[in-house]
């Protein structure tokens, strides 16, 4: 047994019972690391020392037999937009390429507390902009189950460690699909919080009214663990949400009978894989099969979802990235005044995709075309919003594709950014409505890639979602199988 | 082609970015394929629509008028470009 | 032809809280540079802003003493523009539903009360400082950024272009800053930095209504640079269409040393301030029941205290507008008379020797070494007849040194007044008897010769015999 392929409830179990040690886990995963981090390309930065080092503490502990927390000594990863006291952060930016936070974000306190093994930053698009991890400014990320393709992203690197035994948990964060979308070409669970769910203090900013932090594992199981330790309100985030947060594995039950289970007709777009519809259509049979009842809804606003999105995105982004200047941290290029220093550092050390939604974002904000671009886009958020209120008074769940294909190849898509924006129907419209939505290995491409089945709930009912992903994983065995990798395979 | 060169220059300019020449050509269309991108939601009627800035409804959230620390000097000028005597530096300013 | 000019103050003020708008850092003035900072204020990647609960008050408290409107739905949003003491490069500020909107002061100036409407109020951020390595940020080669400052909550409060005259500006910020002080939201110290102003300028031929072409001076930090700003501006955009120009709207900076506005010549675009909801801050709701709570907290605003100090106490206009100037002042006032001094008396002192005395050192009400207290005991004394108001004089000075009493004072010094006839007649007589040349002028029928007896007698008694009755008894005896 691999325990670099276990998810964390069979290793904490492990630990519990003394059958390996914290060190030897971590070693394990480092091991893989060594092997096939070449090959894929997770990481940005690895924190090895200390992650031994916790794995150490954590060995003390059980050693003088006291109790320890879910995630205590399972070694797992933060994307590299969470920011880290004294472990850079970059945002896979050169505008960041050296920059320390003096904080930790609200996620990484909550985490610290239960006393994991951290194991580094992760990858991904630069400033969460993409769905490939291809627009890092320093190396792109390889899919592990076929290294020519992308992990998809913008969490591609966290997708990818977990799927390629190189962490056996990590963070993302999702602002337009960027946890589900890489979690279902990678194979692994991925689950987008409500908004409000999780605090987003210390989440570098990319459309604040969109951005939420959340799992990436192995199986449902690990996702609900993982949400128990980072959800809850947080005063130094305004926008958090103050309800109660239950104990998310009380909801590992399986369970559906008669749950109602609603089925968007535009969801299956035109364009849509034919080995995604069909792994998505034999999931809903199977959730018919487990009791759930299927209803056909419609959420007429969704196709314009994405021109919706990418109007209010690129708008926020625009002003959450004025604050890289060169002025008082980040990089620097010399002009002969100011204004110069602040241009010159701003061109040189963005990448294309970046200055591309800067430039939207700001020519839908500037005086002339608020209303006509941002404004509306606003509204139609609202009309969005609306669609799903009222879907959401005859079924409980949505369920639908993560992405309409599976993981692309490298470098096919990244000259046309229009093209690769279609990838986020199915998601965006989730965040446009603040919703939370989980997805989970439903199958795979006749080439052998996963796909990933999303369920999408009610503000706050992550219960549910759980729940109903449980259920679903239970009764098949996708989450079992993970990525053959690395001919250095040790 | 909705978008002019100077549009784009324009936005360059609110944006802080500097469009090389050979470039602009390349921005002011991909600038203007995307409006073209977005044209469709002008169909939809959005007269008795209310814009929706925040994802959930969510109001009145204070914090109480205490002090709290503040940095270290040190620590907040660590990832300074340039520093001097306690403060951060930075060129001439030519605006005022 | 003749103009008139038309003027609009922007005040900003920054609040007396003890934390940033955003954030728990102090906001006391003074630290060393770059020591008020945090992630949050320092705009760090990732950080979120969390509104301070007293900004919030302060601020409808500010506008319900302007008679604004509250809005029930308020919300911040973010102004963007890049400047090196603006961290994020966006100021977080209050663009189209600001707290307070549709208020007014009423002013006084010659003896007229002016209606000076309020456009609005918004909360806002105050920005970092910036020290230049030359004289002047021209020429500064470089320039060194102090964040202590970013994050200070700034009030704005906008008026409509209701002044026409460098006087009614200043009035007008006075009483802005006299109402801010009443309400204990704002130092108002404008030497540093606690209030300053932004003024627009146009001018239009008497008679007409259409509004000119107007001028902008930014952070005018004095009530002599408004004024003076002004009065520059006027003559010069009147000598500018004298001369058959037009004004060029701009912003022009106040050049204290000079006298004069310059116009800045700035190369920038023209500001497209990109205005956007702040996703970060939920709204502001507030209730009618809250609004009234706030009303009900407010202390009696300076409008309503020289009513009450013209009207109870009989205080001429004029004293009762100076003593209400200020809310310190005027609570040192209410504390003179609370023991029963004599209320007008009371003006007299408090805006003769004690203002006096005051300016002289420099000092304010708040730090007058003669307490309340003991002012309206002393005043209390004279009314008695105690001590005469000559001999007040030298009590108050006494006071003015020392902690003591004035009874204390009146009695170790020996300064009672003296009431006793035979004491008085004893002197009256002796001087009578040693001036003949002033008793013979009165008794050949000057009576104004009196007045060197009764200077001759009060200096004979040191002062201290009561006028009234040196008089009354020279009388009497020189009729004789």
């Amino acid at each position: 047994m691999k325990l670099y392929d276990q998810p964390a409830h069979v290793l904490h179990d492990m630990l519990v019972n003394k059958e390996i040690t914290a060190t030897e886990l971590t070693q394990a995963v480092l091991a893989r690391m060594d092997a096939v981090e070449d090959e894929v390309g997770a990481y940005l930065t690895q924190t090895r020392d200390t992650a031994l080092q916790q794995a150490a503490q954590t060995d003390a502990k059980i050693a003088r037999g006291e109790a320890i927390a879910f995630l205590e000594g399972i070694p797992g990863a933060l994307k590299d937009n969470i920011c880290t006291k004294g472990v850079k952060t970059t945002c896979a930016s050169k505008i960041l390429e050296h920059f320390v936070p003096p904080y930790n974000a609200a996620v990484v306190e909550k985490l610290q507390a239960a006393n994991p093994v951290l194991l580094g930053k992760t990858n991904m698009d630069e400033f969460a902009m993409g769905g490939s991890t291809e627009n890092s400014a320093y190396h792109p990320t390889h899919n592990p189950w076929n290294t020519e393709c992308v992990p998809g992203g913008s969490s591609g690197g966290s997708a990818a460690a977990v799927a390629a035994g190189m962490a056996i948990w990590a963070l993302g964060s999702d602002t337009g699909g960027s946890i589900r979308q890489p979690a279902s070409f990678c194979g692994v669970v991925g689950m987008k919080p409500t908004y409000g769910r999780v605090s987003r203090y210390g989440l570098v900013a990319y459309a604040s009214s969109l951005d939420q932090i959340g799992p990436l594992t192995r199986d449902v199981t690990d996702c609900a663990h993982l949400l128990n330790v980072i959800a809850g309100h947080d005063a130094m985030d305004s926008t958090s949400s103050a309800a109660a947060v239950p104990d998310y594995t009380k909801a590992l039950v399986q369970d559906v009978k008669g749950l109602k289970i609603g089925l968007p007709k535009e969801y299956f777009v035109k364009g849509m894989d034919a080995d995604v519809e069909k792994a998505i259509r034999t999931a809903i049979e199977q959730f018919r099969v487990l009791g759930a009842e299927i209803i056909d809804i419609s959420l007429p606003h969704t196709e314009y979802a994405i021109s919706t999105y990418y109007l209010i995105a690129p708008a926020e982004a625009a002003t959450n990235l004025e604050r890289y200047d060169g002025v008082s941290y980040g990089e620097r290029i010399d002009g002969v005044d100011i204004m110069e220093m602040m241009t010159n550092t701003r061109t040189q050390k963005f990448g294309a995709e970046v200055k591309r939604r800067i430039m939207i974002g700001n020519y839908a904000l500037s005086a002339g075309y608020y209303d006509a671009y941002y404004l509306k886009a606003l509204k139609v958020r609202t009309l969005i919003q609306q669609d799903y209120a009222k879907a959401f008074e005859t079924v409980d769940v949505i369920v639908a594709p993560t992405a309409p294909t599976p993981a692309f190849k490298i470098g096919s898509m990244i000259s046309d950014p229009l093209q690769m924006y279609l990838q986020d129907v199915c998601t965006v419209p989730l965040n446009l409505a603040g919703l939370p939505g989980i997805s989970v290995p439903c199958g795979y491409s006749n080439q052998h890639m996963p796909i990933g089945l999303q369920i999408i709930g009610k503000p706050l009912a992550e219960e549910t979602l759980l729940r109903t992903a449980y259920t679903y994983e239970q009764s098949q065995s996708f989450h079992k199988e993970m990525a053959v990798l690395g001919g250095k395979q040790a | 082609m909705k978008v002019s060169k100077k549009d784009m220059e324009n936005v360059a300019v609110l944006s802080r970015l500097s469009i090389p020449e050979a470039e602009a050509a390349q921005y002011t269309s991909q600038l203007d394929a995307f409006l073209a991108y977005v044209e469709n939601l002008k169909s939809v009627p959005t007269d008795s629509v209310k814009p929706t800035t925040y994802a959930l409804p969510v109001q009145n959230v204070f914090r109480e008028d205490v002090v709290k620390p503040s940095l270290e000097r040190e620590a907040a000028l660590a990832n300074a470009p340039l520093r001097e005597d306690g403060y951060f530096k930075v060129p001439r300013i030519l605006e005022e | 032809m003749n103009y008139e000019a038309v003027i609009g103050l922007e005040i900003h003020s920054e609040l007396k809280t003890n934390t940033k708008i955003f954030c728990g850092c102090a906001t006391s003035f003074g630290a060393e540079q770059n020591t008020h900072v945090c992630p949050v204020c320092l705009g760090l990647p990732g950080v979120l802003p969390v509104v301070n609960k007293r900004v919030v008050e302060f601020a409808i408290k500010a506008g319900l003493a302007t008679n604004c409107t509250i809005n029930n739905y308020s919300k911040f949003d973010r102004k963007n523009y890049y400047y090196p003491d603006l961290p994020k490069n966006f100021q977080t500020s209050q663009y189209d539903l600001p707290i307070a909107e549709h208020g007014y002061v009423d002013i006084e100036v010659d003896g007229k009360t002016k209606r000076i409407r309020l456009t609005r109020i918004h909360m806002e951020e105050d920005a970092g400082k910036l020290v230049h390595s030359g004289t002047t940020i021209k020429d500064s080669a470089t320039s060194n950024v102090d964040y202590n400052r970013t994050g200070v909550p700034l009030l704005e409060i906008v008026s409509e272009p209701d002044m026409s005259s460098a006087a009614e500006a200043r009035t007008y910020m006075e009483k802005v800053k006299s109402i801010l002080e009443y309400i204990d939201v704002s130092n108002c110290r404008m030497e540093q930095g606690n209030l300053r102003a932004d003024l627009n300028v146009s001018l239009r031929p008497v008679g007409t209504t259409e509004l000119g072409t107007r001028t902008e001076m930014k952070n005018i930090n004095s009530f002599k640079a408004l004024e003076d700003a002004i009065s520059y501006e006027i003559e010069r955009q009147t000598e500018v269409l004298e001369d058959g120009g037009h004004i060029v709207q701009e912003t022009r900076t106040w050049d204290p040393a000079r006298g004069i506005t310059l116009s800045m010549r700035s190369k920038e675009e023209a500001h497209d301030y990109r205005y956007m909801p702040e996703p970060d801050l939920p709204p502001i709701v507030t209730t009618p029941e809250q609004i009234e709570r706030y009303r009900q907290e407010l202390p009696e605003l300076p409008d309503a205290r020289q009513a009450r100090l013209t009207g109870q106490y009989g205080l001429s206009a004029y004293d009762a507008a100076v003593i209400t100037a200020s809310r310190q002042l005027a609570e040192y006032f209410d504390a003179v008379i609370v023991d029963g001094a004599d209320p007008k008396l009371a003006a007299n002192w408090i805006m003769g020797d004690l203002a006096k005395n005051l300016n002289a050192e420099g000092k304010t009400i708040e730090d007058s070494p003669v307490e309340a207290k003991r002012l309206g005991a002393m005043i209390l004394l004279i009314s008695k007849g105690t001590i005469s108001s000559k001999i007040a004089k030298k009590v108050f000075e006494e006071m003015w040194k020392s902690p003591d009493d004035p009874e204390k004072i009146v009695k170790d010094k020996g300064l009672v007044q003296i009431t006793d006839t035979k004491a008085i007649e004893a002197i009256v007589d002796a001087v009578i008897a040693a001036n003949p040349k002033p008793v013979a002028d009165y008794q050949g029928g000057n009576k104004k010769a009196i007045g060197a007896l009764v200077g001759q007698v009060m200096k004979q008694s040191k002062g201290k015999a009561n006028p009234a009755m040196v008089n009354q008894l020279l009388a009497a005896r020189l009729e004789q």
